[in-house]
């Protein structure tokens, strides 16, 4: 250690912030994120349970704040939510099995969990429209 | 004790056999996960085809037999697997032992109400208060 060298040209270790975020972590902390989200999403459905099994006055009250800007915009992400945390628990699953382990698998494994459940929330919403009949 | 203070904690219980209940969570989170898929699709089938009717309609269909059955698996399976999976998330980050203690309790008693709640509306719905 005598005598001090040129630097020299080496990788820098992954330093947190400038740490691209490996897919399958990056689903891996939603999948968490989203079921932390579930866990109170389910007060929304015990509130409408108890709405319904209380008569028409508290169940309409529930359906005026489903239908309300805010109240959408949780429904939106409660969906999305449930689609992910599922689709990623299947993924789990797997992964369970030892299978899907291999780099490629991971990966795509990983980008299928996300591109899927966005589809099928954007689906499922466009579906629940066309139900409705637009008139909401 | 034979087991002195030098001995690992793995010394002391050597012998004594297997607690045969370490991986009950493990395997009811695996279990409840199962079941949270047939069951989630059917809830939300069941949510879609109740978009846009009002009260009446709503609680006939809810308080369905087939129906009702469901949302009872629904409920029983998903606030079992949320109560292990947030068991897990403050087994991860609290540390100091009260506060984990007293989030461990706030945990069996928000699933545990929320199952309850659920359960008692759906069965409401079902003994036929607004249905026939």
């Amino acid at each position: 250690m005598a005598e001090t060298k040129a630097p020299v040209e080496r990788p820098l270790s992954p330093h947190l912030l400038i740490y691209r975020w490996p897919l399958p972590m990056a689903m891996s902390i939603a999948h968490r994120i989203t079921g932390c989200g579930l866990y109170f999403g389910t007060l929304l459905v015990a509130w409408w349970l108890i709405a319904a099994a209380a008569g028409p006055n508290p169940y309409s009250s529930v359906a005026a704040f489903m239908s309300s800007f805010f109240g959408r915009l949780i429904l939106f992400g409660y969906t999305w939510a449930l689609l992910h945390h599922m689709l990623g628990g299947i993924r789990h699953l797997i992964w369970d099995t030892g299978h899907g382990f291999t780099a490629s698998e991971r990966e795509w494994l990983s980008l299928a969990t996300g591109v899927a459940s966005v589809s099928l929330t954007l689906i499922l919403w466009v579906l629940g429209y066309l139900i409705m009949g637009g008139s909401h | 004790m034979a087991a002195g203070k030098m001995s690992t904690p793995l010394a002391r219980v050597r012998g004594l056999g297997a607690a045969k209940s370490g991986t009950e969570h493990f395997w009811r989170q695996r279990l409840t996960a199962v079941a949270n898929v047939p069951l989630t699709i059917a809830f939300v089938l069941i949510v879609v085809s109740l978009l846009g009717r009002n009260h009446a309609a709503a609680a006939q269909i809810l308080g369905s037999p087939l129906v009702a059955i469901v949302m009872l698996l629904f409920i029983a399976s998903i606030t079992t697997h949320m109560r292990i999976g947030m068991q897990v998330v403050i087994e991860d980050y609290v540390h100091d032992e009260p506060a984990k203690l007293i989030l461990h309790m706030l945990n069996t008693f928000f699933t545990l109400a929320v199952a309850l709640a659920s359960g008692y509306g759906i069965l409401k719905l079902s003994f036929g208060v607004f249905g026939v």
